[in-house]
């Protein structure tokens, strides 16, 4: 932990106030505790005791002629030490200290008392003042939060203003919740989808993009999208051969150059035809209803070489995107719509 | 201002199902692969350390003495309700269902249905972290306007 200004100003004001302020109580309590007082008056006289030292049968206590006070009695190579009193301002600080913190326990909460404490008479109080400050603030955002909340997606997308507050107020939520699995900069990574294209496996259009947000995928969520890919390989639903040919024909799809290298990929198409329309579509476009992908285009989850795909056909997929619903507000997950939106860029 | 307030791990209070099973899987066993600027060391021997479970009736005992409300059935079936809890399919898994409740998550947490191992173990309690409570769903503004 670095420290800083900040914080040794935040330990003088707590820990080293209340620390002074219990030291100087204590001292006082401490010097005028009537049991203490022959000690320490011993102690106080102690140096002018004459038993103490080899001393002239003839001592008297010995006055500075200079500033008029007695000395205490000692002598080092011709250096005396006057014996002055504590100074004035000493005792006027301590009372002013003790005077401050008994004004402090009276208005301010202070001591606890098991399972309470004294609540002073200012009735201050760090949860109320933070629920004020809640209340403020909401008030202060609600010139905005209205709009966001009623408008519609076409007109807060036009609206500049608003938009400058959704990029920042998107950015940080996106950040927190969003990012771990979409990346910073919302690009996904393998296993989970990039939003910043064209290509949406649950639909594009701004409400599509808010009810995923709101149920999730395979998610905990009652009315969740469901998507799963059967595992072609592992649970033989197709023999190896065949995997290895219809992995060839999808591969071929997004690179039109492959099906002259390798026969598979002709001999893969009845293959496909036959097990993987039913979701990816006869042109193997996808169906955002089921959130079967795009065959055709550059953009993979899983990732497009021949050996990511045939993973993906043997062992089968199924993607898992939480439910958003009970830990962000409609207004959160529309503010996040129109971030995710915004980051689209137009990518073929 | 809270003393000894370093954080170099982020705040897991709430973090059950906030992230998906593969994502936590793929965290774990190499947190560069899905954050990029992570100082987290890679645990990658959890995806395929057998989980020990011989002791679990025992760990469940000594709960049980300090006040968790563990049946007989679920100690004497501990071992058992492990697997099940990490293989929907398997016929252990009705048994968790039975004992704990439709609540409890049973999932193949690690990815890897037939095998019990310290992934699983380590994804499923980070999946439960905070779910047993609803105070991460009662605003701080009500909860102070209710005191």
């Amino acid at each position: 932990m670095s420290v800083e200004h900040d914080l040794l100003v935040a330990i003088s004001k707590t820990f080293g106030l209340f620390f002074l302020i219990a030291l100087s109580i204590a001292v006082l309590i401490y010097t005028f505790w009537p049991s203490n007082k022959e000690r320490f008056d011993r102690a106080a006289q102690s140096i002018l005791r004459d038993d103490d030292r080899p001393m002239p049968v003839d001592h008297q206590p010995d006055r500075d002629s200079y500033t008029g006070y007695l000395t205490t009695g000692h002598e080092w190579n011709g250096i005396k030490e006057l014996n002055t009193p504590v100074p004035r301002v000493v005792y006027f600080f301590l009372t002013l200290a003790f005077l401050f913190s008994v004004g402090y326990w009276i208005l301010m909460p202070a001591w606890p008392l098991g399972v309470t404490y004294t609540k002073g008479l200012l009735g201050n109080d760090q949860r109320r003042i933070v629920a004020a400050s809640l209340r403020d603030a909401a008030g202060a955002r609600s010139s905005w939060t209205k709009k966001i909340e009623t408008e519609s997606y076409a007109t807060i997308q036009s609206d500049r203003g608003l938009m400058e507050i959704v990029r920042e107020t998107g950015h940080t939520m996106f950040d927190n919740n969003c990012a771990v699995c979409h990346g910073l900069d919302a690009k996904g990574g393998p296993g989970f989808p990039n939003l910043t294209t064209s290509s949406w496996l649950w639909g594009g259009k701004p409400e599509d993009i808010f009810n995923t947000i709101r149920v999730g995928i395979n998610s905990a969520h009652k009315d969740t999208h469901v998507s799963q890919m059967p595992a072609f390989g592992r649970d033989q639903m197709l023999p190896r051969a065949d995997v290895l040919k219809v992995v060839a024909f999808v591969y071929s799809l997004s690179n039109p150059g492959a099906k002259d290298l390798d026969p598979n990929a002709e001999a893969g198409r009845k293959i496909f035809a036959a097990n993987c329309v039913a979701c990816h579509g006869e042109d193997a476009r996808g169906n955002p209803e089921v959130g079967a992908p795009n065959l055709t285009d550059k953009l993979w989850i899983y990732g497009g070489d021949l050996e990511s795909i045939d993973t993906t056909v043997w062992g089968g997929r199924q993607g898992h995107m939480p439910t958003w619903e009970n830990r962000l507000s409609d207004l959160d997950r529309k503010i996040l719509t129109l971030y995710v939106l915004d980051k689209r860029t137009a990518t073929p | 201002m809270l003393w000894g307030s370093k954080r170099t791990g982020p705040d897991l209070a709430r973090i059950g199902e906030k992230y998906s099973d593969q994502w936590h899987v793929a965290h774990l066993n190499n947190p560069r692969d899905v954050v990029p600027v992570s100082v987290m060391p890679a645990y990658g021997w959890l995806l395929t350390t057998e989980l020990r479970t011989d002791d679990l009736p025992l760990h469940l005992k000594a709960q049980r003495a300090v006040g968790v409300p563990y049946t007989d059935d679920m100690i004497a079936n501990a071992a058992l309700d492990a697997y099940g809890q990490t293989n929907p399919d398997s016929p252990q898994a009705e048994g968790v269902t039975k004992r704990y409740g439709k609540a409890t998550t049973v999932r193949a947490f690690d990815g890897q249905p037939n095998r019990l191992t310290e992934m699983d173990a380590l994804v499923a309690y980070l999946q439960i972290l905070g779910r047993l409570t609803d105070a991460a769903y009662t605003p701080i503004a009500e909860a102070g306007a209710n005191k």
